[in-house]
């Protein structure tokens, strides 16, 4: 099993949960450790309850884990809540002055630390977060050097006084528990690596500015807010233009004006503006205009859990817009694949003019993952497809009067000239249209001509068919057991897998990201080969599950869903398949300990 | 001696004619609002390849059809949103944007006031016939209150929309009303509204022959009173706009009612234009600032 080490830090909205977070993984990822941090939070300012859980090591971590080696409760109900999670080898450091503890389990240590004796807390109200950090950091064999390198980046705006006055009280948390507290065994180690730590938002952002986005814009939605603000913190710098627009409606159509007129355009919003915006696909197939747009998905249905994960819009994302028309979907896999697959999926949008989907989640886009710098490529391949913005030089004629917007093709693609091109002005329009662009909706009406321009534009999916490889199965053939998920539960599966196989329960692994076009043959001639399949999804009616059999007739031996907001941890998987292996059940819903 | 290149060719009525006929019915105001829209075009010799005509659905919304331009016809209301993503994406473009009263006061509403707000350098013309004509004869946001439709046959109760105190209201910087039975006055109206940099907004009257029997042709003409015709009128002036704009019933003023130009368009405002239209930009982001983008995060 892969060595990894887990700080979970509890309290209330304001009480200060990030900054620590964001200390430990500036510090991990300086060592060269990868790590993996999710916030369990609620749609709230100001209190309630929040859990970061940060877990690092010198391999790739994949997701959350576990178990809790470090509990860091910053206020009395995050003791309550949490200290029950500790198990032998684990330790919980808190604020003895106005937090009562709890009994742990057996093996788990108490550090209280006597935050007034050690810091002048009328001067400082996170004073106690500090000390815990400081402490950690000694505990885990980690020397201060390293802390204190980040506190004066964080307060050097401050002035040297307020550095300094951190970095004494990081100082007298990391020597009271270097003189009192037992360390873990297990010192956490370096490596050469450095890696920056980044949300799936600001992954998918980049990959924005990467892929050649021009124009961004949003209507603000948890839990795709962070996409804006990189976008509009960043869009002077990278050449961006960056609105904020009335609504979601406003958002689709906007950046659909923005591609007609030749430049690459996206726009993010999570389910509900995702429903508003479902016209607009429509619009962008219809006209053959490529837009593309990222749904984060939060815990549904209507306003539902803003702040909570859930896979629950496949099939909204699958029924959106009316009629038949080609587009792409594409769920990435982990917070550096939200970087790799807007370059992706930007120019399959591109080359076949129709709307590409993200079908992104919480747990990714707010989640935080240690990535290479190495993978996240500003420069990757950009093909624009048939795109004229200019009279072509070689042509030597101006187009006029043989130039159709909708010529009929084998490829079913027409070359597209953009606005400004002397010689190719042409009408496209949402209602059926003729090759040159004239409506065939109303006095021209005739069927034949209505039939060939629906198969000129489905005929393009046979080419997005060939451009998006096909899923592959990972892990040994031969296993006894085969879980196959979608998108952001990637990491999770994973480790599940790893664990079962660990256990004397041989399991390997499907993980779709490409979800349109599906490639239901080869995910049929990957499956007749298995022993027992489970479909693991987080959503009620295995939506993913459901549409695989609607695609291939393709039934799987079991079900593990979740849906109470909170991701999957690798022990649901694997308890789920033990119980569906003893026969007792088919459809397993784990439920979630951690109480946030 | 050096050699300037002139664009010698002149934009001519015939360039501008659209690849099929309109299918208006005949003696639809519209016809009068594409040929002074022509004809502004001609006039300020404006290439066709540099207009996008931009409409959203509606008999009007047939517009971008009937006129050699660049041309979107799209979703119903949603015509101002798509031609501000295309004005920002290349601000060289001339952008007109035209439509009728269901479109652009009911449906599209929204829209309709966030564009203006924002000050999007486009004109907006709409043709405003009072009533929805393409879905048969229902009431419109600007049918009058008593008027018996299709969807109201015992009247209509709600109060209509005052389509130029809204503009007035909401921050757009070019507002006049005109009339398709008025060619000189609108034809001249367009131009000023193509030229100024900044949101037009021009409704034109436009009756509907076949579904309004309210609003025609012979209730307007004794009505109309142009704003050019009172040597009061000031159309800097703000507020005396606002109250002109409440003229409704024996006298119907028609013509610019205000206009500013110390406001810059959207696109003037936002410095990642500075360098020119984002459709010409470099798609790469050079490798200094990629490198600060990850460096950021490390």
């Amino acid at each position: 099993m892969k060595q990894t080490f887990t700080i979970g830090i509890g309290g209330a909205a304001g009480q200060g949960v990030a900054t620590p977070g964001d200390i430990f993984a500036k510090i991990f990822s300086r060592r060269g450790l990868h790590l993996n941090a999710y916030n369990a939070y609620q749609s709230i300012i100001r209190g309630g309850h929040t859990f970061l859980t940060i877990r690092t090591g010198p391999e790739r971590v994949s997701n959350m884990g576990d178990r809790v080696d470090l509990l860091i409760p910053l206020n009395q109900d995050a003791m309550n809540r949490h200290l029950g999670l500790l198990t032998d080898g684990a330790a919980c450091i808190y604020n003895a002055d106005t937090i009562t503890p709890g009994v742990p389990a057996k093996g788990a240590l108490l550090c209280p630390l006597p935050v007034s004796k050690l810091a002048d807390i009328s001067r400082n109200k996170v004073a106690q977060n500090t000390l815990a950090v400081g402490a950690g950091l000694s505990m885990m064999g980690i020397g201060f050097q390293s802390l204190e390198e980040v506190l004066t980046e964080q307060f050097k705006k401050k002035g040297d006084a307020v550095v300094s006055e951190n970095v004494g009280i990081a100082r007298a948390g990391y020597d009271y528990a270097t003189a009192h507290f037992e360390p873990f065994p297990w010192p956490l180690p370096m490596t050469n690596n450095r890696y920056a730590v980044l949300s799936g938002n600001i992954a998918m952002a980049m990959g924005g500015a990467a892929a050649g986005v021009k124009f961004y814009c949003a209507y603000p939605m948890s839990p795709s807010t962070g996409v804006l603000h990189w976008m509009a913190a960043h869009a002077r710098k990278a050449g961006i233009m960056v609105r904020q627009v009335e609504d979601e409606i406003g958002v689709v159509n906007m950046a659909i004006g923005a591609a007609h007129a030749g430049v690459r355009s996206m726009c993010a919003t999570s389910g509900g503006g995702f429903a508003l915006m479902t016209e607009g696909l429509g619009l962008s197939a219809m006209m053959e205009t490529p837009v593309v747009v990222i749904d984060c998905q939060r815990a549904g249905p209507s306003t539902g859990v803003p702040t909570k994960t859930e896979q629950g819009d496949l099939w909204q994302i699958l029924g959106a817009a009316f009629g038949d028309y080609p587009r792409v979907i594409a769920a990435p896999l982990d917070i550096g694949d939200c970087f790799k697959i807007i370059p992706e999926i930007f120019n399959i949008a591109d080359r076949f003019q129709c709307p590409g989907i993200v079908l992104c989640d919480l747990l990714l886009s707010e989640g935080r993952l240690s990535v290479d710098p190495k993978d996240l490529d500003f420069a990757p391949v950009v093909d624009r497809g048939e795109l004229i913005t200019s009279v072509p030089s070689t042509s030597g004629s101006s187009g006029d009067g043989v130039y159709k917007r909708y010529k009929i093709t084998e490829s079913g693609i027409s070359p597209r000239a953009v606005p400004g091109v002397p010689g190719y002005a042409h009408t496209a329009a949402s209602d059926e249209h003729d090759e040159d662009g004239v409506l065939i909706s109303d006095e021209f009406t005739n069927p034949t001509k209505r039939r060939n321009m629906m198969e000129k534009r489905m005929r393009k999916v046979t080419g997005i068919e060939a451009a998006v490889p096909p899923p592959v199965l990972s892990g040994s053939r031969d296993a006894d057991i085969t879980l196959i998920g979608w998108g952001s539960t990637k990491g999770v599966i994973e480790e599940a897998c790893e664990i079962l196989t660990e256990q004397g329960i041989p399991a390997n692994h499907l993980q779709i990201r490409w979800l349109v076009p599906l490639h239901g043959d080869a995910i049929l001639n990957i499956l007749k080969d298995t022993r027992h399949t489970i479909i693991v999804e987080n959503n009620y009616s295995g939506q993913f599950a459901r549409y695989l059999r609607s695609e291939t007739s393709y039934v799987p031996n079991g079900y593990i869903r979740k849906y109470d907001g909170e991701p999957f941890m690798p022990h649901h998987i694997v308890e789920a398949v033990k119980e569906q292996l003893g026969g007792k059940s088919r459809l397993s819903v784990p439920a979630h300990e951690i109480l946030v | 001696m050096a050699t300037v290149l002139v664009d010698t060719k002149h934009v001519a009525m015939a360039d501008l004619k659209g690849k099929v006929d309109p299918d208006w019915c005949p003696g639809c105001g519209d016809f009068g609002v594409l040929a002074a829209v022509q004809k502004a075009l001609v006039d300020l010799q404006i290439p066709n390849h540099n207009v996008v005509t931009i409409s959203g659905i509606g008999c009007s919304s047939n517009f971008p059809g009937y006129i050699n331009t660049y041309g979107m016809h799209t979703l119903h209301g949603r015509a101002l949103a798509i031609a501000t993503g295309v004005k920002l994406a290349n601000h060289e473009l001339t952008v007109l944007v035209t439509g009728g009263d269901g479109d652009g006061f009911g449906i599209g509403g929204n829209h309709f006031v966030h564009s203006m707000r924002r000050n999007v350098d486009l004109l907006y013309i709409v043709m405003d016939n009072q009533i929805y004509g393409l879905t048969t004869g229902q009431t419109s946001p600007t049918s009058r209150m008593g008027m018996k439709t299709k969807s109201m046959p015992f009247g209509n109760i709600e109060a209509p929309v005052n389509p130029i105190s809204l503009a007035l209201a909401a921050g757009a910087t070019f507002i006049a009303r005109g009339f398709s039975g008025e060619q000189k006055q609108l034809t001249d109206l367009i131009k000023q509204g193509i030229q100024h940099k900044g949101f037009s907004f021009l409704d034109v009257f436009s009756p509907c022959v076949t579904y309004n029997h309210d609003n025609t042709y012979q209730w307007f003409r004794p009505r109309l009173k142009k704003l050019e015709d009172d040597p009061a009128h000031d159309p800097t002036d703000w507020m005396a706009a606002m109250r002109k704009s409440l003229l409704w019933g024996d006298e119907i003023p028609i013509g610019k009612f205000f206009e500013r130009t110390d406001v810059p368009p959207l696109h003037g405002a936002e410095p990642v234009l500075n360098a020119g239209p984002l459709l010409h930009a470099d798609t790469r982001i050079p490798p200094d600032v990629a490198h600060s983008f990850v460096e950021e995060l490390m």
